[in-house]
């Protein structure tokens, strides 16, 4: 009950709990007064003045510049060097799409047939949970053959192969290196950060500068994009062993490398399996992106045809994106989550290896059967199944009958929710806006925490960008809230039960693993093109992390004093809004935090579908190969992000902290 | 006497700020006040003493009280902030890195709290861990761990993971793992406090039946005064990173040096700690009654015989001597008088 108690302060100490109170009301008040006053306000203090632009983009365009053109070491230029760099990915690229799909015509080798491909993955998954994991990658793997899907999904999943093990090895070489030296760690964890909250189009132009475009491209893009998570992880699973196990290694005499190699690597396994499941979706999120500077395969195709509006075939490449990622998301969950269990004794080499006879098996079965017939090498293309006039019929469907209730809809939303909204945001005078984000650092935590968070809004200030990037603010905002307005009742009614978790945690599990692009799909569906359109993808994919931190929050209250309010006689009402509530709310916040960072990420993907924000000017950054430019914005998106983050974080740790949750 | 196994004279670890420095400015003595007012933590706090071989030296105190520190100091798992340790003669503290790794695979064993066993190895590759890290080959290793499993008593769990076995079961690996290289010093930092009291005991009978057979040296920290002196030789008692007393069960609990050794002893039953000779009056020779009792038996085992005989009842030694006479006065008061027996 501590908790509930802390609610209610005694008279002793009302005065300072009245302080506490009025703190939050204090640290918008400078805000409010300048808002207000706005129209007293003189000029540059409404809008950024055109000459105080810091001319961030020109300095970078100059480095690029510089880089790309002027020799190094007087021998080769930077460019050089990243396009030879870039020639050695095409090795292995060859090797593995030779292997899944085209076969090596050069030394009259065919590709392996699809039968043989579809059995060993669901002997993969078999071997790594159950026989159900198993039949569902052997059916997706299937699905991709039926239905006309093959050459392009191999050729995207040869990408994730080739990219994934090379952004997991440099990000866990990284990250050893993070954990082995403090100062590497102080250098790298705040440029994770940023690199972990830029857009995806921003690590696109520079490559697209350096290297071309193009499939190779794409695929460098890849992996550069999937390296941050995997060094992170690695640091927290390295840190995370008890430091027991780290002296029971020096207690055997362990050398360092001993010490790294045969004791904290094989006991951070778990974390570092997470790392490479992380690694894995964030390629596959990345290599659809990716096919804005030409990386071949699904995303391709799914960009071509939204492109070109025709939703259900668009929908076809969506479904079959979408079953790719779970199950290479289930697929390297299981290995994770794999433990290892005892083996009898003295049995046959059959019985200690059963999945490797067993894929053996496979191979022999499926080579003896494409021998057999053509059939079981190549699916034959007069027996594709097509779901693209299925799809067509639902959008057809859709129009004819919900036609007039979508487009009111969309023109209410647009006239008296949004176009409002937006014209209250670029009400804002940026001053204001400094200065509110300054004095909630201050507030909780600090000068410290002031200075850098005014610092990341000055830099978007001065970056030249100050009304677009409120449009991107004003967006996400709507977003956000909305994303709340629905998530938070979804996940309060979701945490009633074990079971309705369990499930809402699936749902989120699942949907959290699509790539972010296919969320535009159904949404180009309903709505077109336009702010209403994005704003609705925004909130699909955002809300996932509030209903889940909902759930999680609300369902780990710590038991005993929900039992306490039990025997002092609350409702169930009483229950929610007294006791379980205000425990969960730090861990609801995160959610939040997270939803606005999901938000950000899809805010700007949203600039295909014609946005007008930041977005929209690192599409077109990207499509006059304008790397300066794509990467001030990007910046200027990631610090939005963090300025959140910093503060919500903040926030959160320091309730978490008073409520004795730690 | 030979010489000691271990020994360490006026050891400190303190954490802050600059504990070295601070130990400076102070002498090398600082009061506990001065430390603490200036924000710094003594761990362990000029601590001194010998461990002899094949003695068991335990180490106990509330937790917080510097047990875990102070045995990572001896083994420089920790180092220390001054003070010297000397292992079989050799100054612990100058030991090169290279020096350590070779004392540590053939000297040293230690057993963890919560076992620090690699989940990733089977009981036999746990086992072997140390012998593997060294450079023994495959074979001999494995024969080697499988001696010490059998030791332990898991003889069957060999191909078992840590976390298909029972916390009992997974102490006997850390035990076994840490006995793989045949260690002549022993080190064992709560090995039992995480499980539960029936499997505890079980494992002390296990440990003292081990030593039996191993005659090792040995520092053994518990927080429990029970398992202190099932298993000790002689007992340290520690308070916020000092030794308060040093000595024998008996001598603790009749002699305590201060208060809180009196209060940390006050409810141990007494009569199946303290020997007839602790609460004898001693006697000019003569030639003892045939009903006498030896002075090494503990006083619950007598009881009967005192309660009912109302002169004093003879005491002697191992060869018969008499040595002392008991009556039931100072026996009552022995047992139940608060303060210490005189
Ligand atoms: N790395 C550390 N940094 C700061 N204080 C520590 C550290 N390790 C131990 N301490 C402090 O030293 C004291 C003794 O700890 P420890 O030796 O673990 O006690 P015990 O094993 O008796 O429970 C405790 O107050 C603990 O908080
Ligand atoms: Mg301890």
């Amino acid at each position: 009950m501590s908790a509930v108690a802390m609610e209610r302060p005694t008279r002793a100490d009302a005065p300072g709990a009245f302080a506490k109170a009025a703190k939050p009301a204090l640290s918008v008040l400078p805000f409010l007064i300048l808002f207000l006053c706005a129209p007293l306000l003189p000029g540059w203090m409404m809008k950024v003045p055109q000459a105080w632009t810091i001319p961030f983009i020109d300095w970078t365009n100059a480095f690029i510049d510089h880089l790309r053109d002027d020799a190094l070491f007087g021998l080769f230029s930077f460019r050089d060097f990243t396009r030879w760099i870039a020639e050695l990915i095409t090795w292995p690229l060859a090797l593995v799409e030779g292997l899944l799909v085209s076969g090596f015509p050069a030394i009259g080798l065919p590709a392996m047939p699809w039968v043989m491909t579809a059995g060993l993955c669901g002997v993969l998954g078999w071997s790594l949970r159950d026989w159900r994991l198993g039949a569902l990658a052997a059916g997706c793997v299937a699905y991709m053959a039926i239905f006309g899907k093959w050459e392009l999904s191999m050729i995207t999943l040869s990408v994730v192969l080739v990219a994934a093990p090379i952004a997991g090895g440099i990000g866990f070489l990284l990250g050893i290196l993070a954990v082995k030296k403090p100062w590497f760690e102080a250098a790298i964890v705040p440029v994770l950060n940023v690199l972990q909250s830029l857009p995806h189009f921003s690590y696109l132009i520079p490559i697209a500068v350096f290297i071309g475009v193009g499939h190779k491209a794409g695929t460098i893009a890849t992996i550069i994009f999937a390296i941050p998570p995997m060094a992170r992880l690695t640091i927290l699973g390295l840190k995370g062993i008890a430091e027991e196990i780290r002296e029971a290694g020096k207690m055997a005499g362990c050398t360092r490398f001993q010490m790294l190699w045969m004791v904290e690597i094989p006991a951070a396994r778990q974390a570092l399996l997470v790392g490479v499941n992380q690694v894995i979706m964030q390629c596959l999120a990345m290599v659809v992106i990716a096919s804005f500077v030409g990386a071949r395969g699904l995303g391709h195709d799914l960009l071509f045809r939204l492109q070109s509006l025709k939703i259900g075939q668009a929908l076809e490449s969506g479904v079959a994106i979408v079953l790719m990622a779970i199950v290479l998301d289930q697929l390297s969950r299981a290995a994770a989550e794999k433990q290892p269990s005892h083996l009898a004794e003295n049995t046959s080499w059959l019985a200690r290896f059963p999945f490797v006879s067993i894929a053996i098996a496979v191979c022999v079965v499926s080579l003896v059967l494409s021998a057999i017939t053509p059939y079981a090498s190549v699916w034959p293309t007069e027996w594709t199944l097509s779901t693209a006039p299925l799809w067509d019929g639902l959008v057809d469907w859709i129009t004819l009958y919900f036609f007039d209730p979508l487009q009111y809809f969309r023109d209410g939303m647009l006239l008296y929710v949004l176009i409002p909204i937006r014209g209250l945001f670029q009400q804002i005078p940026w001053t204001a806006m400094v200065a509110l984000v300054a004095v909630a650092g201050w507030s909780l935590g600090g000068w410290r925490l002031a200075l850098i968070v005014s610092g990341f809004v000055l830099f978007i200030a001065f970056a030249g960008f100050w009304e677009r990037s409120l449009i991107t603010a004003y967006m996400v905002t709507v977003a956000v809230l909305l994303c709340i307005l629905i998530g938070l009742p979804i996940g309060i009614w979701a945490s009633k039960t074990e079971r309705r978790a369990k499930l809402a945690k699936l749902w989120c599990d699942t949907f959290q693993t699509f790539p972010s692009f296919i969320y535009l799909i159904p949404v180009i569906m309903l709505f077109k093109v336009g702010d209403v359109a994005a704003i609705s993808a925004i909130i699909i994919y955002a809300m996932i992390p509030t209903i889940r931190y909902t759930v999680f929050g609300l369902r780990n209250v710590p038991q005993d004093i929900v039992e306490a309010g039990i025997t002092s006689g609350c409702t169930q009402r009483q229950l929610l809004w007294n006791i379980r509530m205000p425990l969960a709310f730090p861990e609801i916040m995160l959610g939040i935090n997270q939803t606005i960072m999901f938000a950000l990420f899809m805010v700007i993907i949203a600039a295909f579908i014609g946005t007008k924000d930041i977005g929209q000017e690192i599409f077109r950054a990207l499509t006059f190969n304008d790397a300066g430019k794509g990467l001030v914005l990007g910046l200027c998106v990631a610090f939005m992000g963090l300025t959140a983050d910093k503060l919500i974080t903040a926030w959160s740790a320091e309730r978490k902290s008073r409520l004795g949750l730690v | 006497m030979s010489d000691p196994k271990i020994a360490c004279r006026n050891l400190w670890k303190l954490y802050g700020p600059d504990p070295a420095g601070f130990l400076k400015r102070h002498d090398g003595h600082p009061t506990i006040e001065a430390i603490r007012a200036q924000g710094y933590i003594s761990a362990v706090r000029d601590v001194s003493f010998d461990v002899m071989p094949g003695e068991i030296l335990v180490v106990m105190g509330l937790s917080g009280s510097g047990k875990s520190t102070l045995l990572r100091c001896l083994s420089r798992l920790v180092e220390p902030t001054a003070g010297e340790v000397m292992f079989e003669g050799r100054d612990m503290l100058r030991a090169t890195d290279n020096e350590l790794i070779d004392l540590r695979r053939h000297k040293m064993g230690m057993v963890f709290q919560n076992f620090a066993l690699l989940p990733h190895r089977t009981v036999l590759d746990n086992v072997a861990f140390p012998l593997q890290v060294r450079g023994t080959g495959r074979q001999e290793r494995e024969n080697r761990a499988r001696e010490v499993i059998e030791l332990v008593g898991l003889k069957g769990r060999e191909g078992y993971y840590p976390r298909e076995l029972s916390g009992g079961q997974q102490q006997r690996v850390g035990i076994a793992r840490s006995l793989a290289v045949g260690p002549d010093l022993w080190f064992l930092d709560e090995p039992f406090s995480a499980l539960d009291p029936l499997i505890r005991k079980e494992m002390q009978d296990e440990f003292l039946r081990l030593q039996k057979v191993l005659n090792k040296t040995i520092v053994f920290i518990t927080h429990d005064f029970d398992e202190a002196i099932r298993v000790a030789d002689r007992i340290a008692i520690m308070k916020d990173g000092a030794i308060e007393q040093l000595g024998t069960a008996e001598q603790l609990v009749t002699r305590p040096a201060t208060p809180y050794v009196a209060k940390f002893t006050e409810n141990i039953p007494r009569d199946r700690l303290l020997s007839v000779r602790s609460v004898m009056e001693p006697s000019a020779p003569r030639k003892p009654a045939k009903d006498a009792i030896r002075a090494d038996a503990l006083l619950a085992s007598v009881a009967r015989r005192i309660v009912t005989t109302e002169r004093p009842i003879d005491v002697v030694d191992d060869e018969g001597a008499l040595v002392g006479t008991l009556d039931r006065g100072s026996y009552i008061d022995a047992l139940y008088d608060q303060e210490p027996a005189r």
